[in-house]
């Protein structure tokens, strides 16, 4: 009973907060009805007991992506309206093409899996976040790893792209213009 | 109807991704196309944590963990891409970036 009003609640909202998201023409709005809608998503992991996802969803999201999405605001000019691309018939067909090709195969998923069985059933008496760790650093401690690493590298081209000497940008600058530089570089280093 | 199946948590996630397939569309503002394709993430993530709690198996949270890993590192990188092409060229409209077409 209560679960399925929170459901229908919480559906409500983070549909009618993705299409505010989609469809205004104000970018401030668009991000913050993003981030209201994240969090509204991370009601549904509480609901089904991911609790630990849905907890990574609101430390992931809302905090960390948003807060990067709202940087990147701050450097482009998004206070003038954003101008939208004139609809074109071929892209309707084929989105509403997809969509119901899409809800088909999502509605005879779980009758072809119907004999399906749990890989990493849920331990009795440990808490999601203990089972998660448990299968974690089994299973996919690889995948974990190679995550990791991901992000490493993902952090230093942010670094690399977006960083310190913010009036030239090595990405830019032409082969002779980055030896200049280079040179200018290595005798700072010697002096 | 008041009984939530796997069903409702799917035709869900088929909304959301749906609204996120015409945000990416109907985008012409980079930023904003960047925010369309957070939306398709997040619903596919909401079937797999769906899956995951119906069928008693923790490998669809698991995946759920790695598209949030995979969806944080895309928007270091593509932020960090388009700050370029702002100072570059002074805009983020998508229809002034086709440099190659024919």
């Amino acid at each position: 009973m209560f679960e399925a009003i929170a459901f229908y609640l919480f559906a409500f909202l983070t549909i009618s907060m993705f299409y505010i998201a989609v469809t205004t023409s104000q970018a401030l709005y668009a991000l913050s009805a993003l981030a209201a809608g994240m969090m509204f998503i991370s009601a549904f992991f509480f609901i089904l007991g991911a609790d630990f996802l849905g907890a990574v969803q609101i430390i992931v999201y809302s905090g960390a992506v948003m807060a990067l999405y709202a940087f990147g605001m701050m450097f482009f000019d998004t206070t003038r309206e954003v101008k939208e691309k004139q609809s074109n018939k071929m892209i309707i067909v084929g989105l509403s093409l997809l969509s119901a090709f899409l809800v088909v195969v999502i509605f005879a998923a779980p009758l072809v899996s119907s004999n399906i069985t749990a890989l990493y059933p849920i331990v009795e008496g440990a808490g999601n976040t203990q089972e998660v760790g448990m299968v974690l650093f089994t299973k996919y401690l690889v995948p974990f790893e190679v995550a990791a690493i991901m992000l490493l590298v993902a952090m230093i081209s942010g670094i690399v792209l977006a960083g310190k000497k913010m009036d030239l940008s090595l990405t830019l600058m032409s082969d002779a213009q980055v030896e200049e530089f280079r040179d200018e570089q290595n005798k700072k280093v010697l002096l | 109807m008041m009984e939530i199946g796997l069903n409702h948590y799917l035709a869900l996630s088929a909304i959301l991704f749906a609204i996120g397939l015409v945000g990416v569309m109907r985008r012409k503002n980079l930023l904003l196309l960047f925010l369309a394709t957070e939306i398709l993430l997040n619903s596919v993530n909401i079937a797999f944590a769906a899956i995951s709690h119906y069928y008693g198996d923790l490998t669809g949270q698991m995946f759920a963990f790695f598209v949030i890993a995979i969806a944080a590192s895309e928007v270091a990188v593509g932020l960090g891409l388009l700050i370029v092409w702002h100072k570059r060229h002074g805009n983020i409209d998508l229809d002034k970036m086709s440099t190659m077409k024919g």
